[in-house]
């Protein structure tokens, strides 16, 4: 029978033909805890009366919303962690390796055809690993720990084939800006997002990686990006498997199938407040801004960086009078810029590069905007008060474009520059 | 018991700001419910009230502390159009009750409101509105008072694949 990608991932673990509206309890492949929503789950664990973890192996975690630590409090969560991963013997990455989306996802712990849940509604990252994932609370991840399964109602599926080839300097960011746009925030809820087409074919792993992870900006329970040979060649180097076909049948039940085509696709901006409110560069090109943040675990890979490098050509000030923060999404990405010299012509330009981290977009660690301040960032939220003062204003870019406004101390077109 | 209204797209950074999110404690996270968005909440809100919103309430992230805010104000039951999934969820699981109403927009904020959950409607100023309860196995969890109690019982599942 007909079915689309999430449909066959749930029939795969089930060993029975499951379809949209079917309400399964699914074993999971891996389950993702972090320091900010981590804590919470372990204690749920513990009123749940559990006592040993269902598979230490499956589990991962990690430290990356307030690292270094920021405050006794996150200090403390950090120590509460890491004694539950001793006691349990899980593998804890601790505050070394980077933000949890671009780790699990760097270090092979996602795969096409697994189901994985993370406490952090950005785990539809792994989407552009074919796997299907999707962010859940602590007192679901408590049920996690114990039992190694969830309840889950198999999503109906939005298919998106998009074509075309993108303008200079235009690319995957402005592309999923422009579906927040186009589907709205809440255009998706409770469904996937399959991704196909050839412009999704034509993309890297970062750029997919961009793509699933605001998924959920349109409320959407998984993004997957269709896998094809780069998907296979990506998993592969990082843990032996063999691939498989998983794709989307052309008579799968889909509830809408949308056409893109990218070929006359501006660079995209999602001005204040919602992550759907999205214009092309032009319409707020002037608008000046006192931050810029190139980072997070939807831009902060070597190749936004190199994007951002690009667009910097031989400048080597930022505008006077705006701050920028660079923040490499992992320590792996942070060596491949540093080894490009990426780093090196930041810093010299000015720019305060920090260890990998959420950095601004936690909204709570350090970055964060006074009242009436305006920050460009290469994250995935521009809700109020999402990077400090509710009155501060948050736009959401490329890593293109918000090196182009670093440049000119306003919003600019990185096509202009 | 008054209504507590707001817009669509109500996020959880409104509902709780990052900073606040190494506190576990309801009550303590409560003191800063809705800081910056509608600062008066925290020091208004009264036992039983009830929060109204329109579309995507509790869209972003999954940070149950959203939730956990609401409950410690106070907070026992969330009326809106539509419910973003993942706060959803969390509410089910941690005993807040999301009900939806088709005729959310049309409760104004400081209404009198009372909430019949057994008959499936909400009375707003003397006036009825039908509400949807949680559907299928969502209402075991809430009939148990949340996951924790439902899980507590439990020794093990059967999965998809098992059963």
């Amino acid at each position: 029978m007909a079915a689309t990608i999430a449909e066959k991932i749930f029939s795969m673990k089930c060993g029975r033909s499951v379809r949209a509206g079917d309400v399964v309890m699914a074993p999971l492949d891996a389950a993702m805890i972090h320091d900010i929503t981590g804590p919470l789950a372990v204690r749920v664990f513990g009123e749940m009366g559990g006592e040993r973890v269902f598979d230490p192996e499956r589990i991962i975690m990690l430290f990356d919303h307030q690292v270094p630590a920021d405050s006794i409090p996150a200090a403390e969560n950090h120590v509460f962690m890491r004694q539950f991963a001793e006691e349990q013997g899980i593998h804890n990455y601790d505050l070394l390796e980077g933000v949890c989306h671009q780790v699990v996802m760097e270090k092979g712990r996602a795969a096409p055809g697994e189901i994985i849940v993370g406490t952090d509604s950005h785990t539809c990252t792994y989407g552009a690993a074919g796997a299907f994932a999707t962010g859940i609370g602590s007192t679901d991840m408590g049920f996690v720990l114990k039992f190694g399964a969830l309840y889950f109602r198999v999503p109906e599926s939005i298919l998106l084939e998009v074509d075309g080839v993108f303008d200079r300097r235009v690319g995957a960011k402005d592309l999923i800006l422009s579906l927040a746009g186009d589907i709205g925030a809440d255009g998706a809820t409770y469904m996937t997002l399959e991704f196909t087409g050839k412009a999704m074919e034509r993309m890297n792993m970062a750029g997919r990686m961009t793509c699933a992870n605001m998924a959920i900006e349109m409320g959407a329970k998984a993004g997957i990006v269709r896998p094809d040979a780069a998907t296979w060649e990506y998993v592969a180097a990082r843990r032996e498997i063999e691939p498989f076909d998983l794709a989307g049948d052309d008579d799968a039940v889909y509830r809408e199938r949308r056409h893109y085509d990218v070929t006359d696709l501006a660079p995209q901006v999602a001005v204040p407040h919602n992550v759907d409110n999205v214009v092309d560069v032009a319409d707020v090109a002037g608008t000046k801004v006192d931050q810029v943040f190139i980072g997070s675990c939807t831009n902060g890979r070597y190749e936004d960086l190199a994007e951002a490098g690009e667009v910097m050509g031989s400048a080597d000030r930022f505008a006077k009078g705006v701050r920028v923060i660079v923040i490499p999404a992992s320590r792996t990405e942070y060596l491949k810029a540093l080894r490009a010299g990426l780093i090196e012509r930041f810093v010299e330009a000015g720019a305060l590069v920090e260890a990998p981290c959420c950095g601004p977009c936690m909204g709570g660690a350090f970055g964060l905007l006074a009242p009436g301040e305006v920050s460009l960032s290469t994250s995935n939220r521009n809700f109020r008060g999402r990077q400090g003062s509710a009155q501060a204003s948050v736009y959401l870019s490329s890593p293109a474009t918000a090196m182009a406004s670093a440049l000119y101390g306003e919003i600019t077109d990185p096509r202009e520059v | 018991m008054r209504v507590w209204k707001f817009g669509n797209d109500i996020d959880t950074d409104a509902i709780i700001p990052g900073r606040f999110l190494t506190i576990y404690d309801p009550a303590e996270l409560a003191k800063h419910a809705f800081e910056g968005t509608r600062d008066e909440f925290a020091r208004d809100v009264r036992e039983g009230d009830v929060v109204v919103g329109g579309t995507n309430f509790g869209c972003g992230s999954s940070r149950e502390h959203a939730p956990l805010a609401l409950l410690g104000a106070g907070v026992r039951v969330v009326v809106a159009r539509s419910f973003a999934r993942i706060f959803y969820r969390n509410a089910v699981n941690t005993g807040l009750l999301p009900l939806v109403a088709a005729g959310a927009d049309s409760i104004p904020d400081g209404a009198a409101v009372s909430v019949d959950i057994a008959g499936g409607f909400v009375e707003v100023d003397g006036r009825r509105l039908v509400v949807e309860t949680v559907p299928g196995f969502l209402k075991e969890i809430v009939d148990a008072g949340g996951l924790v109690a439902y899980a507590k019982n439990l020794d093990e599942v059967k999965t998809c694949s098992t059963e």
